[in-house]
């Protein structure tokens, strides 16, 4: 497995020239206990079944894949979903966070701090945190508290403690900060449950290992179901760790073409170029003298100026692509997927929509695994809004 | 000029403690306040380079940075500015690592050597990761002073004040910078712990917030730094009052 584009990061943390451990010398020993402790979690029988435990009988896995034969005829693909925002919480978000809460415990954690960006993160960690009884704070951008208003008062509701973040510009990017700053001054009795591929090392590794359950039942699914592999795979890319989660299970596989679909307006392999941030080294927006510029995006959910430094590693390696697609796209992809498939996606996996609506005309005839890394209900406010008098 | 480590080791030999306020490079008026320090009893200053995402700075000093990025501050307009300071004390720049990456470190490293500066504190690089920036200052001349936290295991100390130049900031507590109503016990802990394993100057930042609690840190420690509470008088009041903070606070560590 040496030859492995998936395997571990080399003693530094890095994948290639991208990741590492850029934080406060306070949080050293915090971030070697952690490695330590998520090595020794993974290579541990009892802990794997523990977690696969809490998959099968409480989020629902595996998720299943749903073939879409509507849309599919429509764009001249076979296309399959890869059914994440029919896991508890309604995202992949939740894949993570059992293991990292998991970890948490068995490292003796009391309580957790985590970020989010439209909420589906910490609404994750609410809900695992309330399983598990540990206590919960989120740190989210008070721009997203207001287009998220769901995902908070549901945060609240699983007894977590939501703070709103003013600083930045006051979205995810700015959430990550603040919940750094409190794991700085609380390290001693806190877990940092960070969101996605991102951060310093062991983040970005483990959070893919967490994620990695989807690409492997994906593959085995898909071979099932259609006694191949698929010639695409495709997901959105914020952070980037549903991508990297259903990546895991075609990373290997030549024949497989990879897709990482960014916002137009957050486009950190596009546009970004390698930078330090929240711990990591890896593509980042930024202006002419390494300030980092704020994403813009219709989804919270990728709101964000970085990128998991795995996609980097991939993006250089050409392993994987990373085009973008406009907010206009993703509406319209938001209701090609409701009208043709009774699947209402979440913003963010609309871009994965987007970029195949668009895109489907080059690969006619291909067979299309879709990650629908969530489900839609927390954006139909906010859709309500944008498509007001256009139904 | 020489060194600023030399400065510090002299200046503790004799007898003196040191003393190192903070200045946000590029905030109204920070030239006046840098000179306001030298004129009341600084041993260096701190100048802040402003950094979008400052992770070690609590709610003063992000405002701070927050209106001079606001204001168009960029490294290179406050490396411009250095020289026409004229201030006879050796000057440090504490800022995050992206903004050196940025450039480069040999490059940064350059431009911090020809506008003066004698250091560099970069609170996001920690020894595992510093090794390309150590390089490049070092062949710059240019100091590199290493943070240690409560956190440091015994056994992480002695590689940190190995690599540490200028001297060793002693983090004064688990959070970030801000004023708080007490010393924190970890802040005479850890100067207690470096003071055993290392001849170098050890200076305690983060915490330290008024001319008391900087006569405690000084019984154990060689100096302090002052950053919220510095910066809030400047952002308050301006510079005259971080010049009569500084006296406040030079005339209580000198106390016996």
């Amino acid at each position: 497995m040496t030859d492995s584009l998936l395997a571990p990061p080399d003693a530094t943390g890095r994948f290639g020239e991208f990741g590492g451990r850029f934080v406060p010398e306070t949080l050293v020993p915090a971030c070697q206990e952690l490695e330590a402790a998520f090595v020794d979690a993974w290579a541990d029988p009892v802990f794997r079944e523990e977690l696969d435990d809490v998959h099968r009988r409480y989020s629902g896995r595996p998720s299943i894949i749903t073939e879409c034969h509507n849309l599919g005829a429509r764009l001249g693909v076979r296309l399959f979903l890869k059914r994440e925002d029919l896991n508890h919480t309604g995202s992949h978000k939740i894949n993570n966070v059992i293991g990292q809460t998991l970890l948490a415990k068995r490292m003796g954690k009391q309580r957790i701090v985590a970020d989010t960006g439209a909420g589906q993160h910490g609404v994750a960690s609410a809900t695992a945190a309330a399983l598990l009884g540990l206590d919960c704070k989120v740190y989210m951008g008070a721009v997203d508290v207001e287009r998220q208003a769901l995902n908070v008062f549901r945060m609240k509701l699983l007894g977590a403690e939501v703070e709103s973040v003013e600083s930045g510009s006051r979205t995810l990017k700015d959430a990550v900060n603040e919940a750094m700053r409190h794991w700085v001054a609380n390290v001693a009795d806190t877990y940092f449950c960070l969101g996605s591929v991102v951060g310093p090392h062991p983040y970005p590794y483990m959070v893919r290992q967490f994620q990695a359950v989807i690409g492997e039942e994906a593959h085995a699914q898909m071979r099932g179901m259609t006694g191949a592999l698929p010639d695409v795979v495709v997901a959105c890319v914020g952070g980037g760790s549903n991508a990297m989660g259903i990546f895991a299970g075609f990373v290997d596989e030549p024949g497989t073409r990879l897709v990482g679909v960014e916002p137009a307006g957050g486009a950190a392999i596009g546009h970004g170029v390698p930078g330090v941030v929240h711990g990591m080294r890896s593509n980042l927006l930024q202006d002419e003298v390494g300030q980092v510029e704020e994403a813009v995006s219709i989804s919270a959910g990728l709101d964000y100026p970085g990128v998991g430094p795995e996609h980097s590693y991939l993006a250089q390696r050409g392993r994987a692509e990373y085009p973008s697609v406009t907010d206009d796209e993703v509406v319209e992809a938001f209701r090609l997927l409701s009208e043709t498939e009774g699947i209402i996606p979440a913003l963010e996996s609309a871009h994965a929509v987007a970029w195949l609506s668009r895109e489907a005309h080059g690969i006619q005839g291909q067979t299309v695994l879709m990650n629908l890394s969530g489900r839609g209900d927390k954006d139909v406010a906010q859709m309500m809004d944008i498509l007001n008098g256009r139904l | 000029m020489a060194g600023l480590e030399a400065a510090f080791r002299a200046t503790r030999d004799a007898g003196r403690k040191l003393l190192v306020p903070y200045i946000t490079g590029g905030y109204p008026r920070w030239q006046d306040a840098v000179r306001a320090c030298a004129a009341n009893g600084a041993d260096a200053v701190e100048i802040g380079i402003p950094f979008s995402d400052p992770v070690m700075d609590g709610p003063v000093i992000q405002a701070a940075s927050h209106t001079a990025l606001e204001g168009g501050a960029t490294p290179a307009k406050i490396l411009h500015e250095v020289p026409h300071l004229d201030v006879e004390i050796p000057l440090a720049v504490m800022t995050y690592y992206n903004l050196v990456h940025h450039p480069g470190p040999q490059r940064f490293a350059a431009n911090l050597q020809r506008a003066g500066i004698a250091a560099a504190i970069l609170p996001d690089l920690p020894l595992e990761e510093s090794g390309p920036w150590c390089a490049a200052a070092d062949a710059a001349e240019i100091e590199t002073i290493m943070l240690a936290a409560p956190t440091a295991p015994d056994a992480r100390l002695p590689l940190i004040a190995d690599r540490a130049r200028g001297f060793i900031y002693s983090v004064g507590l688990l959070g970030v910078t801000g004023e708080r109503a007490s010393l924190a016990e970890t802040a005479t802990d850890l100067a207690g712990r470096l003071k055993a394993i290392t001849d170098k100057p050890v200076l305690v930042g983060v915490g330290v917030s008024d001319a008391v609690q900087a006569y405690q840190a000084t019984r154990v420690a060689d100096g302090v730094i002052q950053g919220a509470s510095v910066v809030r008088r400047l952002m308050e009041s301006g510079p005259d009052a971080v010049g009569d903070y500084v006296a406040e606070v030079r005339a209580a560590i000198d106390a016996d």
